[in-house]
């Protein structure tokens, strides 16, 4: 169903040599990169194979046919399928290490990798060599209660964090869609989510990280203080590095205790414009909403067949969904009539209450899965991410209806209006492949080039893994990525960490 | 023109709520407490009919005073008229007592064609009032309701869920039903409906205003089941695996059970 090999044309840079090549891991292609790139990778031995099986238990250790094809690719594999050379499940920090040192002596490279939910190819193993698995590492090493904090291991699933404090009256504030994601991965990209506009992203709960180097030597950053002026901020630098600086092995995280009730508003209005337009009035209100989530019916009813349920409500274009919460509905529902007559007076049709469980459900499930409902929709899709200035958004969602008109392809949006954050999905239906990319190609230059002319990035939460690299590029400019390249040289001088990635 | 009645009842707002062992009573202190999810369930279905065939929506409500907040709830959804029957001499009323009462209420209200009820409650989850209320008012109901086929001026026609099969059942009006979850999806509040009710009233039905005063046939003394303990079921679930053929695993079976029977910790 996928042309793997779509990214190329799109890419139009190093990967291009891949070209009809989605499971490489051999052979010439593959060295034709290693030169481009500068680095030349070993090619992985039975001698290996076995040096790693000694160091890790051998039933850990896959390769070549034993490795699952899951494993060549994320949830884009339109970026191109690329196979691992091998395939370990690390199970500690001492074991990380020893990898490390091993891949370091013998110059293989290691692509460090969750459940694999990322949509820009950044945990795919696109030279080969190690794809070190972290989903073994999922447990919880404390919870200290005095100072509201959690380390957990890097394979732990967000959906069983999200449990795990939430049954002590805790929570963990960033709220990206993707629930089956390791908390390892939302580190390592940076992640948003939902409630961003009220408590921040990731970053922003990240207190401290146990990381191996390249070369396996581990290194503690951060602590559990609230405060920090100690120098540059290592830590920092790590999040959001996508594998690249070094490898995960533990996590300290701030909690916050948990916000007793939580209102939904979901607003419908007549057409796009006036839902978007609603939004820099509601930012400049002062008021605080957790979320402030953009839709269309078209995806509201993607959702409703994907998932077999029906939406409270879609009798309208657009629809604005907010969510406030706080100690008591009494104090919410101060907050929330002032933002819903706002709305009113924005011309919204009316304003949905959601104060129930059931009602919250019957919401923020069909939210959750827009992504996959639009991925089933289609034969195949391509997406960005961008984030722009909050009070630009609706010119840029407008300028994406312009392009659909324009390129006659089927666009889908939605996201999270509250923070300038915009997921695009182009679809490519019943287009064939050559026009497919050719539209692609066009669309996917004018969505950066309008998100970068409005004081925008290139992503909002997803991260830039191997298949954003050009528009990063273009938005970043020489210097910047200069300075990105030395200071991954400095973590990684030999490039066997994640290479080809972020900043290659 | 078709009058809708439906019965509602405020039930604790979330599914976590504890029980305390000692005295029985369900921990209420600091819950929020909303309609019960069945009967928006109700609701919807008389909105669909009155969207279809037009009609007059009434909602009753049985509790203490803070049950208005349900009623204002149901304006907010399109209900056109509220009653909240409230009085002291009703508390502790089980599902017989609380049918009569509401047989009782619905008497002073009016006539109706159709009344629907929540196939249950999520609080006391026995699904006996809305049968017992039908028994009263000496007209035909049908339970479990999935679906309605068709609606119209003189007649319903409905899907019964059997669990096993499927029964259509075609009532003429006056009747009750009973609906179950995901018969329709519930519609969301209205703020704008919020706005435009504001003033108006929610009826209110004491004990003075029914047609029978004794006292006897109300709450805790009209009520035929007596609770001598409450507790919450156990959370931990035993699994036993058993080995044997079918007569040995019978047996098996059948001791087990008798244990639990003679269960000191069960209510007789």
């Amino acid at each position: 169903m996928f042309d793997n090999s779509f990214p190329n044309s799109i890419l139009n840079n190093n990967i291009s040599s891949l070209k009809n090549s989605p499971f490489m891991c051999n052979g010439d292609n593959f060295s034709a990169v290693a030169e481009k790139t500068g680095h030349k990778y070993k090619q992985i031995t039975e001698d290996d194979i076995e040096n790693l099986k000694k160091i890790c238990s051998s039933d850990r250790v896959y390769a070549r046919e034993g490795i699952n094809e899951d494993y060549t690719h994320d949830e884009m594999p339109e970026y191109g399928k690329f196979a691992p050379e091998v395939v370990i499940e690390a199970i500690s920090t001492d074991e990380i290490s020893k990898i490390m040192r091993y891949a370091y002596e013998n110059n293989i490279p290691v692509t460090p990798r969750g459940s694999g939910t990322g949509l820009c190819g950044g945990s795919v193993a696109i030279h080969g060599g190690i794809l070190l698995s972290l989903v073994r590492m999922n447990k919880v090493l404390e919870f200290d209660e005095e100072n509201l904090t959690i380390t957990v291991e890097p394979g732990l699933l967000l959906m069983d964090l999200i449990k795990i404090v939430s049954e002590r009256g805790l929570m963990y504030p960033p709220d990206p869609g993707e629930k089956s994601a390791t908390i390892g991965g939302n580190v390592m990209t940076n992640a948003g989510g939902m409630r961003a506009v009220k408590y921040g992203v990731t970053r922003d709960y990240v207190l401290a990280l146990t990381v191996v180097l390249a070369n396996g030597e581990v290194l503690k950053v951060g602590g559990k203080v609230v405060k920090n002026s100690s120098g540059y901020s290592l830590k920092d630098l790590l999040i959001g590095s996508e594998g690249t600086l070094g490898i995960v092995t533990e996590i300290t995280l701030k909690l916050i205790p948990a916000p007793k009730k939580v209102v939904s508003l979901l607003v419908p209005f007549e057409n796009l414009d006036a839902c978007i337009e609603t939004v820099p009035k509601i930012i400049k209100s002062k008021a605080v909403p957790t979320a402030i989530e953009f839709m269309q019916r078209e995806v509201i009813e993607a959702a409703e067949i994907y998932l077999g349920k029906k939406f409270p409500d879609k009798s309208s274009d657009a629809y604005l969904l907010l969510t406030f919460d706080g100690n008591s509905v009494k104090e919410i529902e101060e907050i929330y009539e002032n933002v819903a007559n706002i709305c009113l007076e924005a011309g919204a049709v009316d304003v949905f209450i959601s104060d129930t469980e059931e009602r919250q459900e019957s919401i923020w499930s069909a939210r959750g899965a827009f992504l996959e409902a639009i991925k089933s929709s289609t034969t195949g899709m391509d997406e960005c991410d961008v984030v722009v200035p909050r009070n630009k958004i609706a010119e840029y969602v407008k300028y994406v209806n312009k392009l659909e008109k324009e390129h006659g392809l089927r666009i889908r949006t939605f996201g999270h209006a509250g923070d300038g954050n915009i997921h695009v999905y182009l679809c490519k239906d019943e287009l064939t492949d050559d026009i497919w990319k050719e539209k692609c190609s066009r669309i996917m230059k004018a969505l950066y080039d309008k998100a970068i002319e409005l004081g925008g990035q290139v992503s909002g939460e997803h991260g830039i893994g191997h298949s954003k690299i050009p528009y990063l590029k273009e938005s970043i400019g020489d210097t910047a990525m200069s300075l990105m390249q030395g200071i991954k040289k400095v973590f990684d001088p030999k490039g066997i960490l994640n290479p080809g990635k972020v900043c290659r | 023109m078709l009058n809708i009645l439906v019965c509602i009842k405020q039930v604790p707002g979330t599914s976590k709520v504890e029980v305390d062992e000692k005295t029985g009573v369900l921990k209420r202190a600091g819950v929020e407490s909303k309609m019960n999810p069945y009967d928006l369930y109700a609701i919807e279905t008389a909105l669909w009919i009155k969207e279809k065939i037009g009609g007059k929506i009434t909602a009753v409500t049985m509790g203490p005073p803070q049950a208005e907040s349900i009623i204002r709830e149901s304006y907010m959804l399109g209900v056109d008229e509220g009653y909240l029957i409230t009085d002291r001499r009703f508390a502790g009323a089980d599902v017989l007592a609380t049918a009569y009462t509401l047989y009782m209420g619905i008497k002073t209200i009016g006539e109706f064609d159709l009344i629907i009820c929540g196939k249950q409650t999520t609080d006391g989850d026995t699904g006996q009032v809305g049968p017992a209320l039908a028994e009263y008012l000496n007209i035909p109901h049908v339970t479990w309701v999935k679906s309605i086929e068709k609606a119209d001026e003189k007649n319903i026609i409905v899907e019964q869920d059997m669990a096993e099969s499927t029964a259509i059942v075609k009532l003429s009006y006056p009747c009750l039903i009973t609906v179950d979850k995901d018969i329709m999806q519930p519609r969301l509040p209205s703020y704008r409906k919020k706005l435009k009710t504001k003033n108006k009233p929610v009826q209110i039905i004491t004990f003075e205003d029914l047609a029978d005063n004794n006292e006897n046939n109300y709450g805790l003394s009209g009520s035929a089941t007596k609770v001598e303990r409450i507790f919450p079921p156990e959370t931990n679930v035993k699994q036993v695996m058993m080995e044997g053929n079918p007569e040995e695993l019978a047996e098996n079976i059948l001791d087990i059970l008798k244990q639990i029977i003679q269960d000191p910790n069960l209510p007789r």
